[in-house]
């Protein structure tokens, strides 16, 4: 056991030493870049100045953060829910796949900027307006991801559960549902990261002139305020909040449901 | 022979099957086989024995003619096993619960006793240490032994195997031979099986059916003794009905 575990904790050590490396030194051109060309804070603060903003105004960015977090995990698992509902609905009538999945794509090439706008008309400036674009963004790939899988189970097995005299539900219940687990981790994983982008989005219209805060709304602050420190501050906490998500969904994926996730495809 | 309460006669009558836009894959088949016997399919590719196995275990609708089970079995209890090319496991499953997975879906028994059957077919195959494993953790043989013991457990009349061993070096085809008879040797099930290596059906059939362009080309009888072990591959009978199916094979 032991002789597996390290050289997976050798590579991981490996991982964590080179994206360090990479973010010094990035961090470091970018300092550099500043300090050469003389550029005014208001341009391009140092991430030295960043940081400070981000000490200084640590309150509000925690509190946005855990709003912003929470919208995007609230969409992400209404994504999940009715997404995966939609898959098996389209993996047990062809016919209502073919009418019903351009729109779902309709769904992911209209601009969520363009409906975002309307949301608020319907729902208002909420957190459910949030949830529900974010809902919308995540939706494609899980939707996608999950109706593939449910669909791509082997000749063989499809056959054995025939013989056995398997109906619509042991089939669904016992072949494809497992089957597709990891297509809707994988799904979600993609998902994860367009959470944050979609839940930032919504504040950014949601937030305007209502006591609604969120990453997107502090952003759309600060930048009238050109508090730019704080802006680059801002969006590193999305970033972070995006890998965090990323994280989550990949722990679940290989602790939680690791049974059903350890295999690529069905084949024994 | 003995023939138990459990076992079917297959009866192929005019058998057709023509896929659209083909030629017919299985064409005026006429063949028996008997309760309780082994009959190997052997053919060049694409002769329709995989289709003909289809076609006997329902997986296939004939254009015409008909197939039947003397005595039929009724609904889908299991009757007819199927033992495909691959192991087709579920990798979610554990051993054990891949061959419960037949008595699931049947719905047969309580769950304690579904799991018990299965158990007790696990330990017929060798493979009791193994219950708790997932495939991923087995070897291609111990994968096709499990495959065996899932087609086993509902206790069927008639066992297909398309191709089962092929995908296997030669001493776990010997190995998995061997078990097939054993197997057979305690419970006389109709077992019609596909195969592209002579020796193999040779060893394990009482008849050997030769197919040709979707019909039967020659139906040979095996005059070997019962029971058969690994010892006959080196008796001159052996060969010498060796070289007869692979005569037949040829169109001799």
């Amino acid at each position: 056991m032991a002789a597996r575990t390290s050289p997976r904790l050798r590579e991981m050590l490996v991982s964590v030493v080179l994206v360090a490396t990479v973010a010094g030194v990035v961090l470091g051109v970018w300092e550099l870049i500043v300090w050469k060309f003389e550029l005014p804070k208001a341009l391009l603060p140092t991430p030295r100045q960043c940081w400070d903003a981000a000490v200084l105004e640590k309150l509000p960015l925690f509190r946005a953060t855990l709003s912003t977090g929470f919208a995007a995990i609230a969409g992400l698992l209404v994504s999940v829910v009715v997404g995966y509902s939609m898959a098996v609905i389209f993996s047990q009538s062809r016919g209502l796949r073919l009418a019903l999945f351009p729109y779902v794509i309709l769904l992911q090439t209209v601009p969520i900027v363009a409906i975002a706008p309307l949301l608020i008309i319907w729902s208002g400036y909420t957190f459910r307006t949030v949830v529900i674009v974010t809902a919308i963004v995540c939706l494609f790939p899980i939707v996608n991801s999950v109706t593939g899988g449910l669909l791509s189970t082997k000749q063989d097995t499809n056959d054995l559960f025939r013989l056995y005299g398997a109906g619509r539900w042991k089939r669904l219940l016992h072949l494809q549902i497992p089957s597709s687990v990891n297509h809707l981790m994988l799904g979600t994983k993609t998902s994860s990261g367009l959470a944050v982008i979609g839940a930032i989005v919504a504040e950014f219209f949601v937030g305007n002139g209502t006591s609604y805060n969120g990453l997107g709304t502090l952003m759309t602050g600060w930048t009238a305020l050109v508090k730019t420190d704080a802006l680059v501050s801002a969006v590193f906490a999305s970033a972070m909040l995006g890998v965090l998500m990323f994280g989550a969904v990949h722990l679940i994926s290989t602790i939680c449901l690791r049974r059903w996730t350890r295999f690529a495809t069905v084949n024994g | 022979m003995s023939e138990s309460a459990h076992v079917s006669a297959i009866h192929c009558k005019s058998l057709t099957i023509q896929f659209p836009g083909e030629i017919r894959a299985v064409d005026q088949l006429d063949l028996t086989i008997n309760a309780g016997e082994i009959v190997s399919l052997i053919g060049p590719s694409g002769c329709g024995k995989t289709t003909l196995l289809r076609l006997m275990a329902g997986l296939e609708i004939p254009t015409d003619g008909s197939v039947s089970l003397e005595p039929p079995v009724v609904g889908h209890a299991g009757g007819i096993a199927f033992v495909f090319q691959q192991p087709s496991l579920l990798p979610w499953r554990t051993t054990l619960e891949n061959v419960v997975l037949p008595l699931d879906l049947i719905g047969r028994g309580t769950r304690q006793s579904r799991r018990e059957i299965a158990s007790h077919m696990l330990e017929t195959v060798g493979l009791a240490h193994a219950a708790t494993r997932f495939p991923s953790e087995l070897s291609g043989g111990m994968k096709m032994r499990v495959s065996i013991a899932r087609a086993l457990v509902t206790d069927p009349h008639v066992l297909l195997l398309d191709e089962p061993f092929a995908a296997l070096d030669d001493m776990l085809r010997n190995q998995l031979g061997q078990l097939l008879l054993e197997l057979w040797e305690k419970r006389r099930f109709t077992v019609v099986m596909v195969t592209h290596n002579i020796a193999e059906s040779v060893l394990l059939s009482q008849r050997i059916a030769v197919m040709r362009e979707g019909a039967l080309a020659k139906v040979l009888e095996n005059p070997l003794p019962q029971p058969r072990n690994e010892q006959l591959r080196t008796t001159v009978e052996f060969g010498e009905f060796y070289g007869r199916v692979s005569h037949a094979l040829r169109g001799e």
